[in-house]
């Protein structure tokens, strides 16, 4: 007892913590940055405005009852791609800043933004772009795609899926907050020690940093449990290992691969806590402490991380290259190993990030050659893509156009990489903008045009009506053009010598390649707002756009058989399954829908178990940011005591009856009547 | 499948038997299982971190105290046979579960949770001994790597005993249901993983330490 009394002490004594606000005072708003003020007044002004909308059109019942609560595969995949596309526009605001201030630093101008406020904002647009944009954007494909391709009606397990969702939205929340109560990491994205320890970096910006992490990092790691047992045990009869559409494939390596790497972020960041809340010795400089197990570690995850963000896509472009050239898959097998090959090499290859640490040159050239082996089975991919094409009576609609600038730029991308695989030209080239350029090369190349392709793809199957297609050029040629315009000097200037991350320059001799890549990002700004432009004329002229058919695109796999948008049971009869590109064998043999013999279907209720968890979540890890002791041990125990009391409801699942899922069919019915007249 | 390709080209639908009743919770059995034993993996991971940061840092004392200065091998050696005990009594339980004998059951699982909590005891009684002597996790990286490698899996076992006592009570209210079962096979794969991370710290840890 006299322990944890003392103990309790000395934390109040270090820290000078006040016991009910802990380190929360007005001074931790940042109201002295005017560029953090006006962000804060816009982001005030609108946020009022969409609650205000909401609660006019009175939306909130709607929202929490059919959304909120909701663990329908199909609308938890929706709202993934909301909470993405919402980031997406935050990381890019960072990304525009640090564009137009560099461009004014290497012109001989001071910039707007100071060298921590600087720091704060490449933190934030790293973590950002990859945590909560490219990761919520391919686990709602996977989501919203994979059960229906598998002809599955739900995942595995329903309320994990919902879990998973709302404790992302949960870090999400947490790094938002950071812009305007207290500050933002400065450690850049993966936080290297020691420099992200106590001693170094001792605001709460780099605990906002860990507590995000690691809350989003467990319902990561949950939904990727989820997605492999969905693959593994509930694919429809006869749907074999190989026959199974590439996208699930991918999804399958990627979601083995979350669960085989996320604990290890969760381990590294746990001990990364320890070490700034407890004072243990993991990672810091004194006492035994070895910082470079931290980037050992950190790496271990963040190496498959992009392998995890990138195979879903090459499942989308396998997707879309068969379908909009009417041919089957060429190499469907060989697709398969690649990947499968991909997902084991991508363990292999984590210390090319940190040649220079000095581990010696035979660990180098062991890892150096790993990287440069893993870009045999990403050519056979690109190969496939080609021959599949070759020959193919290609129709140019906009998700194939981003295939062709994704194949390019990918490939230049990754080329890129064989380069600095080399241990020697690696020396040189280390922290440089060329490595910059280069993983942007390959993620935008590769990543962001293949979910843009994605969501034009699949969007008619989610909302029953296509997306205009001129808008969706015009942002393609945006992104396109910017992307080349903003990463190719970069190229240069990584040759050059310039190395990341720098606010200041002594000289303007470099003012004109940052100018066109200032150039560059406005293009790619005019882009995502062509995008956002063509949603919102989509919208308006949705009854022009309208497919009834629910194959718009002459679609090959399961997911294009159903309705646009599916019912919430997805098929009214389970599917069975013959052979690869099942739904194209299905209108080959002349599949006719069934009208009549409905039974009841076994379909999870909804339940707000999630939503008040992950809340409950969030209030704990903003408490352990703000050294709330006392809120964080309540939000804790409210958490367990509301987890454990979900576990005495036994009532979770329902039939629908077979009546109503005759009058959903039924209508269909009367629609495809309307449509074929 | 080959044949049922050749019989029924044309079927490309399953026409699924109407189900009635409580027997519905059975065909999710298998997938829980098989996600559960996922999460065991990742899980695993997790300590395959913490090993491999002890394997690291174990040997940095920090001019501070060494394994062989601190460990007490019998009081351990107690607490290890309490943990493989609870391992063979929730076995004991989950035959009983068989035998769809559910006072046995509770009578073997109450058994193990008294096992698990004498483990605890005795771990806690050596972290306040070690800490009352100034070996603390703030102290040196090998005590940081030691108590999150040994506190890590205290709080597994910890957490393993919170979720057999909520068992409990929900055989206590439901009985035998296939959901509970379900829930029992759950906790034994959790608790004998437990029990296999155990030994892989007694040996590590303590026997290296000691014989070092």
């Amino acid at each position: 007892m006299s322990l944890s009394h003392e103990a309790a002490d000395g934390i109040a004594h270090v820290s000078g913590v006040d016991p009910f606000w802990g380190k929360l005072s007005w001074g931790v708003f940042p109201f002295y940055e005017p560029i953090v003020l006006v962000t804060f007044i816009v982001v005030m002004l609108g946020g009022l405005a969409v609650v205000g909308a909401l609660t006019y059109y009175r939306l909130w019942g709607y929202l929490w009852k059919e959304w909120f609560t909701s663990i329908d595969h199909k609308k938890i995949g929706i709202m993934y791609m909301v909470l993405g596309l919402i980031m997406l526009l935050r990381g890019f605001a960072d990304a525009l800043l640090m564009r137009g201030h560099q461009a004014i630093a290497a012109s001989g101008g001071e910039g707007y933004l100071n060298a921590h406020h600087y720091d704060q904002i490449f933190t934030a647009h790293g973590v950002i772009m990859i945590f909560f944009v490219a990761m919520p954007f391919v686990t709602g494909f996977m989501n919203y795609v994979m059960p229906l391709q598998i002809g599955a009606r739900d995942v595995a397990f329903p309320f994990l899926n919902n879990l998973s969702f709302w404790l992302t939205v949960s870090g999400a929340i947490l790094i938002m907050l950071s812009l305007f109560v207290g500050e933002f990491s400065t450690a850049g994205w993966l936080a290297y020690a020691p420099f992200s320890g106590l001693e170094y970096s001792p605001s709460v910006g780099m605990d906002y940093y860990l507590w995000s992490l690691n809350i989003a990092g467990i319902g990561t790691t949950l939904s990727g449990i989820n997605l492999v047992v969905t693959i593994v045990k509930m694919r429809a009869p006869g749907m074999t290992w190989m026959r199974m559409p590439v996208f699930v494939w991918t999804s399958l390596c990627t979601n083995i691969l979350i669960v085989v790497t996320f604990p290890v972020l969760t381990a590294t960041l746990a001990l990364l806590t320890a070490d700034r809340y407890l004072g243990t010795h993991f990672f810091t400089n004194e006492l035994g402490g070895n910082p470079m197990m931290y980037v050992n570690l950190i790496w271990i995850w963040g190496h498959p991380e992009v392998y995890i963000l990138i195979l879903p896509i090459f499942g989308i472009f396998s997707e879309i290259v068969p379908t909009f050239t009417g041919k089957r898959l060429f190499g469907y097998t060989s697709m398969v190993y690649a990947t499968c090959v991909i997902m084991i090499l991508s363990y292999l290859v984590w210390l090319h990030h940190f040649f220079t640490m000095g581990a010696g040159a035979n660990v180098n050239a062991f890892f150096g050659i790993t990287t440069m082996i893993i870009s045999i089975p990403t050519g056979a991919k690109v190969f496939n893509w080609l021959f599949t094409m070759y020959k193919g009576r290609i129709r140019f609609e906009t998700p194939m156009l981003w295939v062709m600038g994704f194949m390019l730029t990918f490939v230049i991308g990754g080329m890129t990489g064989v380069l600095l695989a080399v241990p020697p030209a690696d020396y040189v080239l280390h922290n440089s903008l060329f490595l910059i350029a280069h993983f942007h090369n390959v993620i935008i190349g590769g990543v962001v045009f293949g979910i843009f392709a994605g969501i034009i793809y699949w969007w008619p199957k989610a909302f029953g009506f296509k997306l205009e297609p001129f808008w969706g050029k015009v942002s393609f040629w945006c992104w396109l053009i910017g992307f080349y315009l903003a990463f190719m000097p970069l190229y240069v200037l990584g040759l050059m010598g310039v190395t990341r991350r720098l606010s200041q320059f002594e000289t303007t001799f470099y003012s004109v390649y940052f100018i066109v890549a200032l150039i560059g990002a406005l293009f790619v700004a005019a882009g995502i707002a062509a995008f956002l432009v063509q949603i919102y004329v989509s919208i308006r002229n949705r009854d022009a756009l309208r497919d009834l058919t629910g194959d718009p695109w002459d679609g090959r796999t399961l997911e294009w058989s159903t309705s646009s948008p599916p019912p919430y049971y997805n098929f009214a009869f389970t599917p069975r399954v013959h052979g690869l590109d099942a739904f194209t064998q299905m209108k080959r043999e002349g599949f006719v829908r069934p009208t009549e013999g409905f039974v009841p279907i076994h379909m999870p209720r909804y339940t707000a178990t999630g939503v008040v968890m992950a809340g409950l979540m969030t209030v704990m890890g903003f408490a352990l940011i703000w050294h709330i002791w006392w809120l964080a041990v309540v939000s804790f125990a409210a958490t367990l005591i509301y987890g454990i009391g979900h576990t005495y409801n036994y009532n979770r699942d329902y039939y629908v009856p077979a009546d109503e899922v005759r009058e959903i069919e039924e209508q269909r019915t009367r629609l495809l009547a309307g449509a074929a007249e | 499948m080959a044949q049922t390709d050749t019989e029924q080209p044309n079927e490309f639908f399953v026409i699924e038997e109407p189900h009635h009743g409580d027997d519905h919770e059975e065909h999710h059995e298998t997938g829980t299982m098989l996600g559960f034993w996922i999460y065991l993996m990742s899980d695993c991971l997790i300590f395959g971190i913490l090993f491999a940061t002890y394997g690291v840092l174990g040997r940095n004392y920090a001019a501070g105290p060494a394994p062989a200065d601190l460990f007490d091998i019998q009081m351990i050696l107690v607490a290890t046979f309490a943990l493989l005990f609870s391992s063979i009594t929730y076995g004991f339980a989950v035959l009983r579960m068989e035998m769809d004998d559910l006072r046995g059951t509770v009578f073997w699982l109450i058994v193990t949770v008294l096992f698990g909590a004498g483990f605890l005891y005795l771990e806690l009684l050596e972290f306040t001994h070690l800490w009352h002597i100034g070996a603390t996790p703030m102290a040196s990286a090998f005590l940081s790597s030691f108590f999150f490698l040994v506190g890590t899996h205290g709080l597994h076992v910890l957490g393993g005993s919170i979720w057999l006592i909520v068992l409990l009570t929900q055989l206590g209210l439901h009985g035998l249901t296939p959901e509970n079962r379900r829930r029992v096979m759950c906790l034994s794969l959790f608790w004998h993983f437990l029990d296999l991370i155990w030994i892989g710290v007694f040996s590590l840890v303590y026997l290296t330490g000691v014989l070092l």
